[in-house]
């Protein structure tokens, strides 16, 4: 089980850029491109200064340009999370 | 009227003779919200100058304000947009939709590189920017929105349209304080003199926050009066000052060859404009508000005598307001011409309030009646015809609209009516 899961990444992507009028924020774009999304690259890092203050983690600078979906900002923060947390990722 | 090229103002030597104009517009004022209501309410004088209720003004000196209330965002703006606007561009991108609609265009009318965007701004977007200073201050530097790279600065009205609407053609600001209202409506009138077929342009101001009103206030030009009636007094002995306002007007403006031939509605047409600079205060030379008058008048071909009423900029302090009087009677001759004020009724408007007034042009024209200055009782030393109390009865199919901005600007816009455009 994720710490962090794309409900969570959604409901923040949501607070802080708003949701595309023809978009569905559903499980099926998780695989999609934030493009595709109506999420620009202002969006994310706003996405990412948020999840970082949520959550108490510093995230890669590689994120903005390598988390090129929101499966793979998961991703990214799920294995920060685990990096602040050594005990739990062992287990 | 003619079609000729007209002589050149001081400020306007321009390459082609396409005239420019106005096929829709998008008002939001303190005492109305979109054109028409806008409109019935300051022909029943009917102010929207209130005690600020956007945030408790106990505190201020300054304690009224023209609000615009009932505007729901979220009803006007999609939601992708909202966190990343402040109030003055959420105002701007629904005058913008509106201006749209009443020309009866959409987005894909026009090849995107045909059509552009040029509006006037006074103070960029200062609720967003005082949140989020507050956030720096307060928190620490993660706290502030990224969007705070944009959402601002003086050009973020004119960046949010462009994008809402693909308008890719020539796209800019004017930042000239009040002025600028009509120098931004001036510059989209060059554009499609140029060869755009289709500019969006004018302005919106909306800064009465805390910080806003502060930077007014710090002015030292604000009214303090706690009456409603009594605040902002254009050309009255008691005039002491002006009440803020928010608001605007988006006008869309097209080629008047192209508006024909694809059937549109006209509003009028955008016939003159002059703009100049005042000397320095304390140097003793006068102000140069009259030769922007007389060049607005020249660049539309027209003579004092073709102008049917005059929306004056009206500062509500005593000097502007002398020096004001003075030029429209060295122009028109003492009592030579109506002028009114009608921004008497919801504050100066800043970047907002030129293009509002020209949208009252133009329905004053059309419907051949006047709005008055509201409140306005004692005229005393000013030899102007100034239209208090009711509206009145003009007829004639051309009317001047004078914008001044604090540090020296004055621009002066010759509209025509309907009928003649």
């Amino acid at each position: 089980m994720s710490a962090f899961t794309t409900e969570d990444l959604f409901r923040i992507m949501r607070e802080c850029a708003g949701e595309e009028e023809a978009v569905d924020l559903s499980s099926a774009a998780a695989e999609q491109e934030f493009a595709l999304l109506g999420y620009d690259s202002l969006a994310l890092m706003e996405a990412i200064s948020r999840v970082e203050r949520g959550y108490g983690i510093t995230l890669p600078e590689e994120t903005l340009g390598e988390a090129l979906t929101p499966a793979a900002f998961v991703t990214a923060v799920n294995a920060a999370l685990a990096d602040r947390m050594p005990a739990a990722g062992a287990a | 009227m003619t079609t000729a090229p007209t002589t050149a103002g001081p400020t306007t030597t321009e390459a082609g003779t396409a005239r420019a104009v106005v096929t829709g517009v998008g008002v939001l004022a303190p005492n109305g919200i979109g054109a028409e209501e806008y409109w019935a309410a300051t022909l029943r004088g009917r102010s929207g100058i209130a005690r600020i209720t956007r945030f408790d003004p106990s505190s201020y000196p300054s304690r009224l304000a023209g609000e615009v209330t009932g505007f729901s965002v979220r009803d006007h703006i999609p939601s992708r947009l909202v966190p990343q606007t402040d109030r003055t561009t959420q105002f701007a991108l629904a005058g913008a939709d509106w201006a749209l609609a009443d020309a009866g265009l959409n987005a894909d009318s026009l090849p995107a590189d045909e059509r552009g965007v040029v509006t006037a701004s006074a103070s960029g977007g200062f609720e967003f920017g005082q949140r989020e200073l507050g956030h720096l201050w307060g928190k620490d530097p993660k706290h502030v929105s990224a969007y705070m790279s944009f959402a601002w600065f003086y050009a973020v009205n004119s960046g949010q349209v462009s994008i809402r609407h693909d308008l890719r053609g020539p796209t800019g600001v004017l930042v000239t304080d009040q002025a600028g209202g009509l120098d931004a409506v001036a510059q989209a009138r060059r554009r499609i003199r140029r060869g755009t077929p289709l500019m969006l342009t004018g302005g919106m101001d909306a800064s009465l926050c805390p910080y806003g009103l502060a930077a007014q206030i710090s002015a030292g030009i604000l009214s303090r009066s706690e009456d409603p009636t009594r605040a902002y007094l254009p050309f009255d002995a008691a005039a002491d000052g002006h009440v803020p306002g928010e608001g605007g007007a988006i006008l869309t403006l097209e080629d008047a060859d192209r508006a024909r031939e694809r059937g549109a509605r006209v509003h009028g047409e955008i016939g003159g404009y002059a703009a100049t600079f005042d000397p320095r205060p304390g140097s003793g030379r006068p102000s140069n508000l009259e030769r922007a008058v007389r060049g607005a008048l020249d660049d539309a071909g027209l003579r004092p005598g073709d102008i049917a009423f005059v929306l004056a900029d009206g500062a509500g302090e005593p000097e502007p307001d002398r020096v004001e009087a003075q030029a429209l009677t060295a122009v028109f001759g003492p009592g030579g011409v109506p002028v009114t004020v009608p921004k008497t009724m919801t504050g100066r408007l800043y970047s907002g309030a030129a293009p509002l007034d020209l949208v009252t042009a133009l329905f004053a024209l059309r419907d051949g009646l006047v709005p008055p200055t509201v409140h306005v009782e004692e005229t005393t030393g000013h030899d102007i015809d100034l239209v208090t109390g009711a509206p009145r009865p003009v007829t004639g199919d051309a009317a001047l609209v004078l914008a001044r901005g604090r540090g020296g600007f004055n621009s002066a816009m010759v509209v025509r009516g309907p009928a003649a455009a």
